[in-house]
């Protein structure tokens, strides 16, 4: 089934405004973050208007209504990644944080020194620096699985590092630069033989396709609400449960407690062992209803119609002259086209799209190891979504002849 | 647009006329755009009087950035360290003749902030020395 493209873009106040007068938004930058519906807004300003109240703590209505509205939102998301329980997702600031809480509360605990994760090339800085500083504190060993000149994972060489006795392998399920989907259900299993955890970034696949926890049999799964729709400020980690409650807690503070003396304290159960303090609760309430309002669009449809622009987009592209795209075809990965345009730096790329109201992304996308991989500084990133039309590729192509007009 | 891309910042980042290095120089410093990964590398030869008798940039980056750095380059030659030392991003500006908002603009200083960290011989290059 194809979406409707036209009436999902009427949900979406913001694609609606110009940039400048005259000159219509053609936004291609949601892999940084998503545009968000009316509902998701309009759930936050309900929250905020009719509701508000702290959690947990009070016995008025409000804070009754609150709580319930943040725990259903809880089990809307677990819902939606199939999570057995709604207390093995805890709630973070975003996928950064859930990877951090991760390398603090579980790798500190069951790590040693030489103790090896496995990362890949192809990571966010999100999961290269918080295993970086584990490494440097506690003498952790980092191996990376190499990334192919097509921007697929080198799964031979994968094969060759879980032989030398790994704890977790940590990576993304989708490069939020190549758009490669990684085999991640293949991946999971291939660590788990060799006695690894595994704990996947989802920042970029949750938003995008279908992710199944109970199917992936992953440890950990880390993601935010922005990239799906919902506010900033939000995100989640899934984690088994039996790993989450053997965890120590990450912050310390209220609501993480059963009861606090001078000297000493007792966690609280899951999952509010690991919320201190006072939450994003109307956070919390948009991501549940961005969790909504996918799930009543669909992630197949989502899915197929993104694999349609991606087609399409690295179809067009590929026809210019003097530009260089990076990644697998359109069949290994996502919604995202990285490119690069001889003699022109992507700055000034994006700089010449934006003067016609098309919004991309330039830089090395926090995966500067994986730029220095194909020994270029930065590129330019087009990223599509659900609100995504043929039309607003044809606007990139446009705007890359206009790029060239410049620069001759 | 056509004021960002005027005709003397595409002429100045294709064609420019201080790039290059020196060897033997007198100051030499490079810093990076954490942002974008633009890098400017900056060499001075600086004469008994304390003048910067010839100066030279490398390095990679937008348009902007490069082209800012060779207008410098050509805009400091026979002026003191002291001089350069006083340099504000008002000058950069004037320079390039036009407006940026804040994210080109950090494109715009690199070489400024480079150029005066190796006079000032720090360690890296810094926001403060822009003002």
């Amino acid at each position: 089934m194809t979406l409707d493209t036209n009436k999902i873009r009427q949900d979406f106040p913001i694609l609606k405004r110009e940039v400048r007068p005259g000159v219509k938004l053609v936004y291609l930058d949601s892999t940084a973050t998503a545009q968000k519906p009316e509902s998701v807004i309009m759930a936050m300003d309900n929250f905020y208007r009719h509701s508000n109240a702290n959690i947990h703590r009070g016995v008025h209505t409000l804070a009754e209504e609150s709580t319930a509205l943040y725990e259903q939102a809880r089990e809307k998301i677990a819902r939606f990644i199939n999570s057995a329980s709604p207390r093995q997702v805890i709630y973070t600031r975003n996928a950064t944080e859930s990877i951090n809480l991760v390398a603090y509360s579980w790798a500190r605990a069951n790590l040693k020194a030489n103790d090896l994760v496995i990362l890949t090339e192809m990571e966010h800085h999100s999961n290269l620096v918080p295993w970086q500083m584990l490494a440097s504190e506690h003498g952790i060993r980092l191996e990376f699985i190499p990334v192919t000149s097509d921007g697929l994972l080198d799964l031979d060489e994968y094969r060759r590092l879980l032989t030398q006795n790994p704890k977790l392998v940590a990576f993304t399920h989708m490069s939020n630069v190549l758009g490669t989907i990684n085999p991640a259900a293949e991946m999971i299993k291939m660590a788990h033989a060799a006695g690894a955890l595994t704990m996947l970034d989802g920042a970029q696949s949750i938003p995008h396709f279908k992710v199944d926890v109970k199917a992936l049999d992953v440890d950990f799964l880390a993601f935010s609400a922005h990239k799906m729709v919902g506010p900033t400020g939000i995100g989640a980690l899934y984690g088994k449960a039996a790993l989450l409650d053997a965890m120590p807690p990450f912050m310390g503070g209220g609501d993480m407690i059963k009861e606090v003396k001078l000297r000493s304290f007792r966690p609280n159960d899951l999952p509010h062992k690991f919320e201190a303090g006072t939450f994003a609760i109307a956070e919390a309430v948009g991501f549940g209803a961005a969790v909504d309002y996918l799930t009543g669009i669909g992630m197949d449809e989502i899915a197929s119609h993104e694999h349609e622009i991606t087609e399409y987009a690295l179809e067009r592209l590929e026809e210019i002259p003097g530009i260089k795209l990076f990644g697998p075809s359109a069949d290994k990965k996502g919604g995202v086209a990285s490119f690069t345009m001889n003699g022109v730096h992507p700055h000034d790329v994006a700089q010449i799209l934006d003067s016609i109201g098309v919004a991309i992304r330039a830089g090395h996308h926090c995966a500067q190891p994986l730029h220095e991989k194909f020994n270029i500084q930065a590129t330019s990133r087009a990223s599509f979504y659900l609100y995504t039309t043929k039309d607003e590729v044809d606007m990139l192509v446009q705007g890359i002849y206009k790029v060239k007009e410049y620069f001759g | 647009m056509d004021d960002l891309y005027r005709e003397i910042i595409i002429e100045h980042y294709k064609n420019p006329s201080y790039r290059g290095n020196l060897d033997p120089n007198d100051i030499s410093f490079a810093d990076n755009n954490p942002l974008c990964g633009d890098h400017i590398e900056v060499n001075l030869c600086v004469d008994e009087q304390g003048k910067v008798s010839d100066a030279r940039f490398n390095g990679h980056g937008c348009a902007i950035s490069q082209a800012s750095a060779d207008l410098l380059m050509e805009s400091i030659i026979g002026k003191s360290l002291d001089e350069i030392k006083r340099l504000t991003k008002q000058d950069i500006l004037d320079l390039l003749g036009i407006e940026l908002g804040p994210v080109r603009l950090k494109c715009a200083l690199l070489s400024l902030k480079v150029l005066k960290a190796g006079v000032y011989g720090l360690g890296s290059a810094s926001d403060d020395l822009l003002e």
